[in-house]
């Protein structure tokens, strides 16, 4: 009994949400219709919670090319690349990776979650300091902590936090890696990278920039934010995911530094893990294709985020600091976002709902993320869902 | 009078609006048990100290912190010349 007590309190907080709630881990997607578009519970629902930015997940090529990767190569590598050896789709999609973002080299993992633990956890150790922003990825904070590294925190987004504690650091600086997103997961704002870079510069130094929710979003090439701040030249490390913008699963890490080859040694996440599967690896090069050659679709992405975002604001919600395909509707009391999320959801359409710790700043939120895919109408439907269980909660 | 002594007050100064009202603080009060502080609250506090103190409080620290006692002697480590 004792070993499994903990789960009391997580056990007693599902029974409440439960008595109020849907249980938002349980919502099953019973039909895809397309990528903004699935059966639950019978009905036909919004999908505006998905990451889907780019709405690639039913590309006809993408399709076709993990199709035709299974048929060739099975559905699966069974093993580590270490142990079982590189599929020859492995080594493209890092070539071709590497080439996009004009980096010397690329190591591709099995998720976006184990390239943080991946290569965090090889690039730092005991001895080293790891500064992470406060609003970092749990797969950053844990990647940290396998690592053995000391790991600070500074204040979000705050530059005057960072050189504040790099100036701490003093000597210890060239052991020293920073960590910042380019887009902030929860409340979609981008990271200070000018000024991050700037300071990483300053104080020796080295800086990773997770692009999870800013490839294919950000940059005139869509590498993201640094390259739209035009800092790629002082991130060392640049970690991406394929489950966002290309619509698959996995992950990667970029850089100049030849020590990206050695972590394929010295990372415990790359060497014992299954690597990709063929589809997968096959449908992320179809994508990431064409993301490089259609650039109309982040056009399209951001036109639908700043439609959504205007129309929110337009309604009276506290929303996120910043236009972004990820929008974050903000509440005071978790009773209210589990009220609303309900009231959506009984409207047809699925967002995210984020509740104490998961949100920063201990409030609570709904998070919308859009896709290129979204058509004006459905963006319409949603905010006038958000309209009318706004009136009805308040009435 | 050691750094250790000198932490204390100004820790507990910091600690007291989150204790009930008229809760005594000692070295022995734990900071969870005790001042009932979640993971929010501990992550607040940290700044709060790391701005009081000038220094930065790695978190790999925080689980060796159970009592105000335990954070003083943390605090004290962090002062010291390197």
């Amino acid at each position: 009994m004792a070993l499994l007590k903990k789960f009391r309190q997580l056990a007693d907080a599902r029974t409440s949400l439960a008595r109020v709630s849907e249980d938002p881990f349980r919502v099953t997607i019973e039909r895809l219709v397309s990528p903004t578009e699935a059966i639950v519970n019978g009905r036909s629902v919004i999908l505006a919670g998905t990451n889907n930015y780019l709405g690639l997940t039913f590309d006809p090529q993408c399709i076709e090319a993990a199709v035709d990767a299974t048929r060739e190569q099975g559905t699966g590598t069974t093993g580590s690349r270490m142990a079982n050896g590189n599929f020859i789709g492995h080594l493209a999609l890092e070539k071709e990776l590497a080439e996009f973002y004009g980096r010397r080299w690329c190591d591709v993992f099995s998720t976006g979650y184990l390239a943080n633990l991946g290569v965090i956890s090889a690039l730092a150790g005991h001895g080293d300091v790891i500064l992470i922003d406060a609003d970092c990825h749990a797969s950053i904070y844990d990647g940290c902590r396998m690592s053995g590294a000391e790991i600070i925190r500074f204040r979000h987004n705050d530059t005057a936090d960072l050189h504040k504690r790099l100036t701490r650091l003093g000597k210890r600086c060239p052991n020293t890696l920073i960590i910042a997103e380019g887009i902030y997961s929860m409340l979609g704002d981008r990271a200070a990278l000018v000024e991050i870079a700037a300071l990483k510069q300053e104080h020796g130094a080295y800086l990773l920039v997770d692009e999870a929710h800013s490839l294919g979003v950000l940059g005139e090439r869509g590498r993201g934010r640094a390259e739209e701040a035009g800092v790629e030249d002082k991130v060392d490390f640049i970690v991406g995911t394929f489950s966002k913008s290309l619509g698959a699963t996995g992950g990667f890490c970029v850089s100049d530094h030849p020590v990206m080859e050695l972590i394929r040694y010295a990372s415990r996440p790359y060497i014992f893990t299954a690597s990709p599967c063929p589809s997968v690896i096959a449908s992320t090069r179809a994508a990431l294709r064409r993301l490089q050659a259609e650039p109309e679709l982040r056009v399209k992405l951001w036109e639908n985020a700043q439609r959504l975002f205007d129309w929110l604001k337009g309604l009276g919600f506290r929303l996120s600091p910043e236009p972004s395909p990820i929008i974050a509707v903000r509440f005071e009391q978790a009773e209210d976002t589990i009220a609303f999320w309900n009231g959506l959801l009984r409207q047809d359409v699925y967002v995210n709902m984020v509740l104490p710790p998961a949100a920063p700043d201990g409030g609570s939120l709904l998070r919308c993320s859009m896709s290129a895919a979204h058509t004006p109408d459905q963006i319409d439907r949603i905010c006038q869902s958000f309209q009318s269980v706004k009136v009805a909660l308040e009435s | 009078m050691s750094h250790y002594e000198a932490i204390l007050p100004k820790l507990y100064e910091i600690l007291r609006p989150h204790g009930q009202n008229g809760q005594t603080l000692s070295e022995e009060t734990e900071l969870v048990a005790d001042l009932d502080l979640d993971s929010l609250k501990v992550m607040e506090l940290l700044l709060e100290v790391e701005e009081q103190f000038d220094i930065s409080i790695p978190l790999n620290i925080v689980s060796d912190v159970r009592t105000i006692g335990d954070f003083a002697r943390q605090i004290e480590q962090l002062l010291e010349p390197k």
